[in-house]
């Protein structure tokens, strides 16, 4: 122990190297499992492997593969239309529901709130295992329910239909993450001023206005967080599908393709860990221009 | 006319009743309404696990006849049985290296998530109270880092991740599951929030008693964060329960397997009888929901504090 450093505002005799120490466990982590791997995945996608023994420098042929490949684009139109329906299907839902449980009692809301989340313990894996049978024409719940409801369905194949398999995954996720969502909006919601929404409703304005002149503005730092942990979340869908195929293929004619689920096939299907971690560069350019255009977008909305 | 369409016609008759009865029922019907409303997410949401606990204990012969349970009638005429654990907990996967037992794969599953999670607490929370309760140079520079560090998917480096795992020999065993999971960026955050809040002058007179830095950490400042510890602990068990990805490339000996991937060979597996699967996803899902029962609280609040704090 060092008598000798300056007080500061940490108080008398500690050691300097401390905070070192307890960070040591994260920065050699860091060095090994994240600064490594990202500067490996750089030089992997300037190569061609075949296996984790031979590589071959290719220049952006890796690249180049990519964005001719027209599985590549069937991938990104369905991650893309999945995120898309994630954002503006299942938000309202999570939103909605929050506000409802916003205005009720309190143990009502424990209640709802712990139901309405409960999918989001079972891992997309479990997931995928129930629904590929609940989705099973003629005996399958969600056909059986659909038929009641409506009175169409019941013979419809789901997974091996190429126009149905993707709405399918959406109405799995819609049942996975409203919830999850739902809780980020309740606390979003539970922070909004009541007085601002007393004086509102005073002045004469009616429930709609309230909500888009007072509550909008107010849980939109919030909004903001759940839509870009949202889009970053759908690009990264893999499990889900790949569980609902029954880890064969993607799908009739590659419609529950992903973006990871091609990245997956090239690294660990084929065995070319050079074009798996372009398409990884390729993911993680994506993933970064959507959040900063969202982020740019809605502060932008902002300023004026 | 099926009876869902009579519940909603009748949910709906008494939604416009209330609105019609001059004063209070002005009053009462949009709580009403949200209660129906509330409810029917709740019921949509639950159905799904009703229908799998039903399945997991219907006898295969009905499997396909009922949607939910047989009539009362049948109940004990062997409709209803355990045929389809016994059948998971008897017969045991054929391997090269020999027969595997279904409890295997629970205690594989166990071991992994309770070992990941525990030394990824310990990590986390050091590396987050370093964060918290020093001023030191370079702080901001390893904050910014993590910060960056978060932005970038997972996947990206998958690739290389199997390389490395490859070359350090540490293929088809746990350390290839255990080290690359073992600290989180998410949990340095979390609970760097929490420890910001305790108070100063509590690990100073700790000081003067002269304590060590590691007691003043371990024997102070940890316990006063335990809501974060708990909803943190729970995240990452059901994180580490539920992962695929990483356990099906990287193990390859299916002693050794945990049972998400146990899980989506079975579906492959048990292609006529899913009863046998949908009762191992009932048990795979039975030890995360007790964990969630007991730390929900917590749970919601750790969610949630990274988002409102900012």
């Amino acid at each position: 122990m060092s008598a000798n450093v300056k007080k500061s505002k940490g108080g008398p005799d500690r050691h300097p190297l401390a905070p070192w120490m307890f960070l040591a466990p994260y920065l050699v982590y860091a060095a090994v499992f994240f600064a490594y791997p990202l500067l490996y995945a750089a030089w992997l996608a300037f190569h061609q492997t075949d296996g984790p023994q031979a590589s071959v420098f290719v220049g952006l042929g890796n690249f180049k593969f990519v964005f001719t490949d027209p599985r590549f684009y069937k991938a990104l139109t369905n991650t893309t239309i999945y995120a898309i329906a994630s954002i503006c299907i299942q938000l309202p839902i999570s939103l909605g529901l929050a506000m409802l449980l916003n205005n009720s009692n309190s143990r009502m809301k424990g209640a709802f709130r712990l139901m309405i989340f409960s999918p989001n313990l079972v891992g997309q894996i479990f997931v995928g295992v129930m629904f590929a049978v609940i989705f099973t024409p003629h005996y399958g719940l969600f056909n059986k329910g659909l038929d009641a409801l409506i009175g169409w369905g019941l013979e419809e194949q789901w997974l091996q239909n190429p126009d149905l398999l993707l709405p399918a995954l959406i109405i799995i996720s819609l049942w996975m993450y409203v919830g999850y969502n739902m809780i980020y909006f309740l606390a979003g919601l539970q922070s909004v001023d009541k007085q601002l929404i007393e004086a509102a409703q005073i002045d004469g304005a009616n429930s709609w206005q309230t909500f888009i002149h007072i509550t909008i503005p107010q849980i939109k730092p919030i909004a903001i967080f759940v839509v870009i942990m949202s889009t970053i979340g759908s690009y990264q869908l893999f499990d889900l599908p790949f569980a609902l195929m029954k880890g064969q293929g993607f799908g009739p004619g590659d419609s529950a393709l992903t973006i990871v689920g091609y990245l997956y096939d090239w690294g660990f299907n084929v065995g070319d860990l050079g074009t798996a971690a372009a398409i990884g560069w390729v993911l993680a350019v994506i993933i970064f221009t959507i959040s900063i255009f969202q982020i740019k977008v809605t502060h932008a909305y902002d300023v004026d | 006319m099926h009876t869902v369409h009579w519940v909603l016609i009748v949910a709906a008759v008494i939604y416009v009743a209330l609105r019609l009865i001059p004063g209070k029922g002005w009053k009462i019907a949009p709580a009403y309404l949200r209660v129906v409303l509330l409810c029917m997410a709740a019921f949509l949401t639950l159905t799904p696990f009703i229908w799998l606990i039903c399945s997991a204990f219907k006898d295969k012969s009905i499997m396909m006849q009922y949607t939910f349970l047989p009539p009362v009638s049948d109940w004990f005429n062997g409709a209803l049985n355990l045929d389809n654990f016994r059948h998971l907990i008897n017969v045991k996967d054929i391997s090269p290296q020999g027969p595997v037992s279904f409890w295997q794969y629970i205690v594989n599953s166990i071991f992994l998530s309770c070992t990941i999670t525990s030394i990824n607490i310990f990590l986390s929370s050091m590396a987050g109270y370093a964060l918290a309760k020093y001023r030191f140079r370079g702080r901001n520079i390893i904050a910014f880092v993590m910060i960056g560090s978060m932005m970038f998917p997972a996947m990206l480096l998958l690739a290389p991740l199997f390389e490395m795992i490859y070359k350090f020999g540490w293929m088809d065993t746990y350390l290839a599951l255990i080290v690359p999971s073992a600290i989180t960026v998410f949990g340095i955050f979390l609970f760097r929030q929490a420890m910001v809040g305790v108070p100063n002058s509590l690990l100073e007179s700790a000081r003067v008693d002269g304590a060590s830095e590691f007691r003043i950490y371990w024997e102070i400042t940890l316990p006063l964060v335990r809501p974060i510890t708990a909803a943190y602990c729970l995240i990452t068990f059901l994180g580490t329960w539920n992962a695929f990805l990483q356990p099906q490339i990287f193990v390859q000996t299916q002693s050794k397997l945990p049972l998400p991937v146990v899980l989506n060979q079975y579906i492959g597996l048990y292609v006529q009888e899913y009863g046998i699967f949908l009762a191992g996803t009932l048990l795979a899902i039975i030890p995360p929901a007790i964990l969630f029962f007991i730390l929900q609280k917590e749970f919601v609040a750790g969610l949630t504090s990274g988002a409102t704090k900012g």
